[in-house]
């Protein structure tokens, strides 16, 4: 029943491929020459609808069609001739199977390849911007606007958020490496990228959610694209203050520039709600996590005398503690050498 | 052959020639042709492929060898090299302050996959591969900056070391950033080489700081 069932499978491809073959008269000339490079201009025309698609379809069939054959006569030969199987029909077998197997891998590749390709095009239009746009949105969002009455424009783009979260990272990382932040259990490089991209994504999503209580007319783009434009005072700060350590000149900044950034996202985001408290629960906790975060990046990393804990705890340290201290610049160097000395003779 | 009936051949025409078409390059031996050659010609053709790499890389000239037949052998021989020289700073359990093996590749890799996704999201023109392999490539200046710099380092580790690996890197990170956008900014609309250029810059600039403050223990 097997061979009669493929015998008959391979009749009705075999009419269908004749029926196709009508159509595709010029193409069959080519296929049959085994993958010829040579395409005969004038056939093109009569098949000018043909894709690759089409091309690969036809393959198939074509394929199918002479795998049925060949099966029935590799299956004649094998009854016929019991020890030439080895050669002829193994190796037939063999190569059709080989050939099968490429173009489903080679199919599955390409499919792959495509969703892939989607989805990068799903985030193109957010990156449409030009140099001169970016520079404005920097300038921009430390100028806190006054028209709270009217909801403010938010450019929906993710160039310019991205690349400030970079460049805190970067920022962040030349601070932990000068106030030689030492960390057990984790990496320097992860924890900066954490940090930064944790609080981005983090309190977006946060936000975006209280806005969503409080009927917020924002989007979450938006909301991704404004918190990012506000990190520009954070990165501006931290540069500033990781290089020149001086607390009150950190302090006027924090209520400075960070005051500046966080003013202008609370007026966009006033602009955009309706209501008393909604407004003072969206603006309150957004205005206190984005200071207090500028807090966290400075204290966190600031210069630090890792060297009398380390020295005098031992190896009863906990992981990643690091304690900030508040000593002034002028004596830093004296009190690192006499807790060296102090270190050296216990 | 239904279709063929339709066909008319004029009488003038003359039907001669060669009937078999060469297909040689299909042919099944070709394809097995270079498995047959000893091994040493095909490591020194690979190798001499990434040697001409190394070349356009440290004369960067507008030439087009660096995309057209790309590879990732040079990157990931200059990466595994940059990231091994990067370990030995922290030989001691306690002291964690140097980048690990795995860190040092990681930022390497997903660097240069974010930097060539970002120039295909502004529009650019290159493809995936070819850009990793120019962001690879343009490692080279760093990995001989890092050579330098532990060389220096044996010498002693006082102020004017610190002075000699200050310049020796800076000069590197700028040639690196100068090649890479020697290479990757023609294929990006003429407007928007800055918003492509700046990422690359912030790439190097964190591996040239990973290489700056590498103090062996």
């Amino acid at each position: 029943a097997g061979p009669g069932t493929m015998a008959a499978a391979g009749a009705a491809s075999g009419g269908r491929t004749g029926g196709a073959a009508a159509d595709w008269g010029g193409f069959e000339d080519n296929m049959q020459g085994g993958g010829s490079a040579v395409i005969d201009m004038e056939n093109m025309d009569d098949t000018s609808g043909s894709s690759f698609e089409d091309m690969g379809e036809m393959h198939q069939r074509m394929k199918e069609e002479e795998e049925e054959e060949a099966e029935g006569e590799a299956g004649a030969a094998e009854e016929e001739d019991g020890e030439f199987l080895g050669m002829k029909g193994l190796r037939g077998q063999l190569g059709r199977q080989v050939a099968d197997q490429m173009w489903q891998v080679g199919k599955r590749q390409a499919s792959r390849a495509f969703s892939l390709y989607a989805n990068i095009d799903i985030l193109r239009p957010y990156f449409d911007v030009e140099p001169v746009q970016v520079r404005a949105r920097l300038l921009e969002s430390m100028i806190p606007v006054k028209m709270i009455h009217f909801p403010q424009k938010i450019a929906g783009e993710l160039y310019g958020p991205l690349m400030l979260v970079f460049t805190l990272v970067a920022i962040l990382l030349h601070g932990m490496k000068t106030s030689d932040t030492i960390i057990r259990e984790g990496t320097l490089m992860g924890t900066a990228i954490g940090t930064c991209f944790g609080y981005w994504l983090g309190v977006s999503s946060f936000i975006y959610f209280l806005a969503y209580l409080c009927n917020t007319q924002i989007t979450m783009v938006q909301m991704l694209s404004l918190l990012g434009y506000g990190l520009f005072g954070h990165c501006i700060t931290l540069f500033v203050t990781y290089n020149i350590h001086f607390h009150s000149l950190f302090y006027i900044c924090w209520l400075g520039v960070g005051g500046l950034s966080t003013l202008r996202m609370v007026a966009v985001l006033v602009s955009r709600t309706v209501g008393h408290t909604q407004r003072l629960v969206l603006c309150g906790t957004l205005a206190a996590l984005h200071m207090l975060f500028l807090l966290y990046l400075h204290f966190a990393y600031h210069k630090v005398v890792e060297g009398i804990l380390d020295t005098l705890e031992g190896p009863n340290m906990p992981p990643f503690q690091r304690v900030a201290r508040d000593i002034p610049v002028v004596s830093n160097a004296v009190l690192n050498t006499t807790a060296k000395a102090i270190a050296l003779t216990l | 052959f239904a279709g063929l009936a339709d066909v008319s051949i004029s009488e003038d025409i003359p039907v001669e020639g060669e009937i078999t078409i060469p297909v040689g390059s299909r042919s099944p031996d070709e394809d097995f042709s270079t498995l047959d050659e000893p091994v040493r010609d095909t490591i020194m053709r690979d190798l001499k492929a990434v040697g001409k790499k190394f070349v356009h890389v440290m004369y960067p000239k507008k030439s087009s060898a660096l995309l057209r037949d790309w590879d990732l052998w040079g990157p990931l021989v200059l990466c595994v090299s940059l990231a091994l020289m990067l370990q030995g700073g922290s030989a001691d359990s306690k002291d964690d302050g140097g980048p690990q093996f795995a860190e040092v590749f990681v930022i390497i890799w997903f660097g240069a996959v974010v930097i060539t996704l970002n120039s295909k999201l502004l529009g650019g023109t290159i493809s995936f591969f070819q850009s990793l392999c120019v962001l690879g490539y343009c490692v080279l200046p760093l990995t001989v900056a890092m050579l330098v710099c532990r060389l220096v380092l044996l010498a002693g580790s006082g102020t004017i070391s610190f002075i000699i690996r200050l310049i020796v890197v800076v000069a590197m990170f700028g040639w690196s950033t100068l090649a890479s956008t020697a290479f990757l900014a023609d294929s990006q609309p003429p407007n928007r080489k800055a918003l492509v250029v700046y990422p690359i810059f912030l790439f190097y600039f964190v591996i040239s700081w990973m290489i700056l403050t590498f103090t062996p223990q």
